[in-house]
């Protein structure tokens, strides 16, 4: 058996490498690949403790967290091909209509 | 594991708003493109029931429904009042627009819906499950109305930015979430007010967790410094999603806000209290230093509201003290009563004024506008003299209470700064007011039945409920938090 310990460090891990990936990389899609990255680690601290504290109320969290994701896909993808539409680029660098 | 009557009654006004935004998604489809009026009618109406079943619902006290995840407490159902009304104020910010505009398009209305409901079960959310999936509600159609205008770079590029930072709160929000669990074995507020004053829960993930949670749900309030995606999102954004959207988000945000650290976070006041304060220290500072140098209307209101989320944050520093809590809790509503009315006021001119792709909506352009539109420089006039606070408006009230609450609570030196950059604001809010009647010009602003209304009653209203703030403040003292 693996303790306990371990999985929350790996979230706590994911969860620090979609922060970074989210400050650091211009890329939108690479971005987004790190948010969801955070939302999974979230997921991942969730069943980690529904184990720990035998509950499976806690579990079920983590479906409607995954809907939502889902959700979120959808949206930013859309969004994403609307944006490549118009500029040919994801780049978040390029993203500089707006300022002030 | 059973339901009951009471239960449906309790998630009513977010309930009707969702089921009818479906309806209406269908409904739409038959309706033809010249003929949109009738779906932004049918919207209002829908809102307009929520209301009537909202304000039913008072005074009945109703347990907390299916088994402790959304209640409708006196402050609950002051929260979702200013949501619907300002739902209400929304359509008639944007049917107008959307025609001029030529973005008429169909998903509009139940797009705004989707997230009113959101807004509504994050008022009467009671678990901290829900406050997740209430925030998600809330903002997914908010991305897409941010970039409703497509194919126009502005509007696309606004919705990516609040889509990619929105995400980014709300994973921290989860996160923050799952720690809370994991220091409490409990999501439901009253569960974890009870595990925290029980068996003694780890402090350090409980601390962590609340401060992700503050992270997440600073974002969505544009609370320094997380701020920087809403001067960006705010121009971008077509000008009725902007103005609706910096009342209510806020509003549901902060209602939520409340709601959690009032309920679940006193025992964390010593680590907590702190960041809040210099949040709100911060807020106010840079929101109105950052405003004066603003030529854009839309960017000096994001400005403006930023700086005003700054004196809400101001008044329940010390929330931890239940009997300043309550004050700030009041003051704290009838303030975002009075910003809401405001807001409207000023952002029904702002569309009034737009021109076609984005022009129009420099300072400079409102040269004129007092003259050439008395009805409409009034209400410019009157909403900026109460965003500064001068007496005479809701503005004033609501920004008295606030700094009442900040110095019993005992934050002299916030209500300083407060102060300070009260009149700093004047110089940005007043420039507005220079320009509309100091500099010929003419705007030709529109002559539009909707915003005209809109713009005067919103302005009617942050003048004349300026005559009875006691009353008003009585209602909104009314609106307590308590454990259900």
């Amino acid at each position: 058996m693996i303790p306990v310990e371990y999985y929350l460090a790996l979230s706590a891990t994911l969860f620090s490498l979609g922060i970074l990936g989210v400050l650091l990389r211009r890329n939108a899609l690479v971005v987004f690949m790190s948010l969801e990255l955070m939302f999974n680690a979230g997921n991942l601290a969730f069943i980690t403790y529904a184990r720990m504290f035998g509950t499976i109320s806690a579990q079920v969290v983590v479906f409607f967290v995954m809907t939502v994701a889902a959700a979120e896909v959808a949206i930013g993808l859309a969004l994403m091909v609307e944006i490549f539409r118009t500029k040919h680029s994801i780049d978040l660098d390029q993203m500089n209509t707006l300022k002030g | 594991m059973s339901m009951s009557f009471t239960d449906f009654l309790t998630i009513l006004p977010p309930a009707i708003v969702a089921a009818a935004a479906v309806i209406l998604l269908t409904v739409d489809l038959f309706i033809p493109q010249n003929r949109k009026g009738i779906t932004a009618l049918l919207a209002a109406f829908i809102l307009a029931a929520a209301l009537g079943v909202n304000l039913a619902m008072m005074g009945r006290d109703l347990p907390a429904a299916f088994n402790g995840m959304a209640v409708l407490d006196g402050f609950a159902i002051f929260a979702n009042t200013i949501i619907l009304v300002s739902g209400l104020g929304g359509i008639a910010l944007a049917y107008n627009y959307l025609r001029r505009m030529n973005l008429e398009r169909g998903e509009y209305y139940p797009l705004m819906l989707f997230s009113t409901a959101g807004m509504l079960l994050l008022n009467q959310a009671y678990d901290l499950i829900i406050v997740f999936l209430a925030i998600e509600l809330l903002s997914i159609p908010l991305y897409v109305l941010a970039g409703l205008a497509r194919p126009r770079p502005d509007s696309e590029e606004s919705a990516l930015k609040y889509f990619l930072l929105g995400t980014f709160s709300s994973a921290f929000l989860l996160y923050g979430i799952a720690l809370i669990y994991g220091a409490t074995a409990h999501t439901n507020l009253a569960e974890i007010v009870a595990a925290v004053a029980g068996e003694p829960v780890n402090q350090t993930l409980f601390v962590v967790g609340a401060a992700m949670v503050l992270v997440g749900l600073g974002f969505k309030l544009s609370a320094v410094p997380f701020h920087m995606w809403a001067p960006d999102v705010y121009q971008g954004a077509p000008t009725p999603v902007t103005g609706w959207m910096a009342v209510s988000v806020k509003v549901a945000g902060l209602a939520a806000l409340l709601r959690l650290f009032v309920m679940i976070f006193p025992s964390l006041a010593a680590s907590l209290s702190p960041v809040l304060a210099v949040m709100a220290g911060l807020t106010m500072i840079f929101g109105n230093l950052l405003a004066v140098v603003q030529n854009n209307i839309k960017r000096l209101l994001a400005y403006s509201a930023i700086a005003n989320v700054g004196y809400l944050l101001m008044a329940f520093v010390p929330y931890a003290d239940a009997r300043v809590a309550s004050d700030a809790v009041a003051a704290t509503l009838f303030f975002m009563v009075g910003y809401a009315f405001t807001s409207f006021a000023a952002w029904a001119v702002v569309i009034a004024v737009e021109k076609a792709e984005g022009k129009g909506l420099n300072i400079a352009d409102f040269a004129g506008l007092g003259r050439k539109n008395p009805l409409l420089g009034a209400a410019m006039t009157i909403a900026m003299l109460s965003f500064t606070g001068v007496p005479l408006t809701l503005g004033f009230w609501g920004k008295f209470y606030i700094f009442r609450a900040a110095v019993e609570g005992g934050s002299i030196v916030l209500a300083l700064i407060g102060l300070l950059t009260s009149l700093l604001s004047a110089y940005y809010y007043l420039r507005v007011v220079v320009v509309m009647y100091m500099q010929p010009g003419d705007p030709g602003a529109e002559r539009e039945p909707w915003i005209n209304l809109l713009a005067v009653v919103s302005a009617a209203v942050t003048l004349l409920a300026a005559f009875i703030p006691g009353q008003l403040l009585d209602l909104a003292a009314k609106a307590i938090l308590k454990l259900l």
